[in-house]
């Protein structure tokens, strides 16, 4: 095994009588942006549910800097230092931005009962500091002007932010975003772009769904595909935009027979 | 000047103190609904805190505030053991669990001779007076209040946004709703003792379902964006009725009328007013 950051190995789930994932195996290496594509339905959802424990797998595993995270609730693998956002976005809607981040760094946050139920200074000095740390992050992803709002009041992009945000307030070694650039106008994606690219720089992993196909080409280092819950290709973003396996998976098996659309 | 006041007091004694019992128990439905779930037990945890205590002062003498630790402890051992098996699963199942204890623990009240079967239970000392149920009121509010502006009453609400992401940010949601049923408990079984000793009489089918219904009604009434809501709710719910004594007979149905409206018209409650989490100046 490499030193990968993420390890998933024959990663198996059946609902019933569908195998919604069936033996996918990939690595995430550390400081990469790896991306998993794959037409509707192909289980990219159903991958990121399996690695945050949101789902349990019927078999195959899962690790994080080589300790298995086979059978662990969700909060326990953020524990160890995982993060995702949501393809429909879930917000904490009635609690301001600034809650929302707060509540992320729940894990960060180190209060005792006692100092609480007094508010003696011990506890004001946490809450000071959680709240500087938050309007730090908040400021990092550009909504520090929203910081009183109710998340659930802030437009769709912002939404799509404050998210990020509060998945890095846990302060994760692996973040996993579940198609950040869905429903953003032009302008909006290309401050995500640019967002991704200062986490990517702060060392965080990242680990991202997405359909546009421009934005994982001009991100990812690494790529995997997924088609009807199995792993079809992998490689670098030029090997994958040219495997025949892919275009015919995206655009029907005659596209394959173009001249020049080989490798 | 004090003496006008002796005498309201005297006249409405046992409103004032069934304003604050309501309130204690407001605030235990509260801490439950503050978590996003449902316990309709909270009339058999109050129950099962007014017999625990009634029976220690009336038969064995014992102190008053030791009665009032064995009136929190008692229901909020039943609710851990209760809550263990059944906080694992979501919905209404904790409600439906809850009510079956409720049943359980009232035909067990009815059939214990000792404790005086349907008859209740008598000769209950009256010690429970306006400085303890007001003194516990405020120190539970205060305190409700303070943890809602910290790290738990974020989580707390998180998990009542959206349970599956609060678990995903990091909140021990098992911890978490076990220790809310539990506090939430032992909240009841301390206004559950303060009835008992101010009534110096209890019967088994005080703590029913009905009272169950009353106990939620008044925390939907005042809103749960705060400990002070429900308080709320139930003063107006208590206050209402002697109010309104001429439609006496009718006061379950405009109980029910009013928990309609307010569903309709104003579904945050009396008081929509949302506390802010953060324990610190921003």
């Amino acid at each position: 095994m490499s030193k990968a950051l993420l390890a998933v190995h024959d990663l198996t789930v059946r609902f019933g009588g569908l195998t919604a994932l069936s033996g996918v195996t990939f690595a995430v290496e550390h400081g990469a942006v790896h991306g998993l594509i794959g037409p509707n339905g192909a289980g990219k959802t159903t991958a990121f549910n399996l690695i945050s424990g949101m789902t349990s797998q019927t078999s195959g595993s899962v690790a994080l800097a080589g300790a298995p995270l086979d059978g662990l609730p969700t909060y326990m693998r953020t524990a160890r230092g995982l993060a995702r956002t949501f393809q429909n976005i879930r917000m904490f809607r009635n609690m301001s931005a600034l809650e929302n981040v707060m509540a992320g760094a729940h894990l960060r946050t180190h209060e005792r009962f006692r100092d609480i139920l007094l508010r003696l200074p011990a506890f004001r000095a946490q809450e000071t500091r959680a709240v500087a740390r938050a309007r730090e992050i908040l400021d990092f992803v550009g909504l520090a002007h929203q910081a009183e709002r109710p998340g659930g009041d802030l437009s769709y992009g912002e939404q799509r932010r404050l998210e990020i945000a509060r998945a890095l307030a846990s302060e994760p070694k692996l973040l996993m975003l579940d198609e950040p650039a869905a429903g953003m106008n032009p302008s909006e994606k290309i401050d995500l772009i640019d967002l991704i690219g200062r986490l990517r720089a702060r060392g965080l992993t990242l680990l991202l769904v997405e359909h546009d196909m421009h934005f994982v080409m001009k991100l990812c280092d690494r790529i995997t595909v997924l088609n009807f819950g199995a792993k079809i290709a992998e490689g670098s973003p030029v090997d994958v935009r040219s495997d025949p396996t892919v275009i015919e998976a995206y655009l029907g098996s005659k596209s394959v027979r173009r001249p020049g659309a080989g490798a | 000047m004090t003496h006008a006041l002796d005498n309201f007091l005297f006249t409405y004694q046992s409103l004032i103190y069934a304003l604050g019992i309501n309130s204690l128990l407001a605030l235990s439905m509260y801490v439950v609904l503050a978590i996003g779930q449902l316990s309709l037990g909270q009339a058999a945890f109050m129950g099962l805190g007014a017999y625990a205590s009634a029976l220690l002062t009336a038969k064995f003498a014992i102190p008053f505030p030791l009665a009032l630790i064995a009136a929190a402890a008692v229901p909020a051992l039943l609710a851990f053991v209760i809550g263990a098996p059944t906080l694992r699963l979501s919905g209404v199942y904790l409600a439906i669990a809850t009510i079956g204890v409720g049943e359980v623990l009232r035909i067990f009240y009815l059939n214990w001779d000792y404790a005086g079967g349907a008859l209740g239970l008598n000769g209950i000392p009256e010690e429970a007076g306006f400085v303890w149920i007001f003194g516990v009121l405020a120190v539970a509010l205060a305190g409700f209040a303070a943890i809602a502006r910290s790290r738990i009453g974020r989580a707390m609400e998180a998990i009542r946004a959206d349970e599956a992401a609060a678990g995903v940010m990091g909140v021990n949601l098992p911890v978490y709703k076990l220790a809310a049923l539990v506090v939430s408990a032992a909240v009841a079984g301390v206004a559950g003792a303060f009835n008992a000793h101010v009534s110096s009489f209890i019967g088994p089918n005080e703590y029913g379902f009905d009272a169950a219904v009353t106990i939620l009604s008044f925390a939907l009434l005042g809103g749960i964006g705060s400990p002070f809501g429900p308080v709320l709710g139930a003063l107006v719910l208590t206050a209402l009725p002697e109010v309104l004594r001429p439609l006496h007979d009718y006061r379950l149905v405009i109980n029910g009328l009013i928990i309609v409206c307010v569903v309709i018209f104003l579904p945050g409650g009396l008081l929509p007013w949302r506390l802010s989490r953060i324990g610190a100046p921003r």
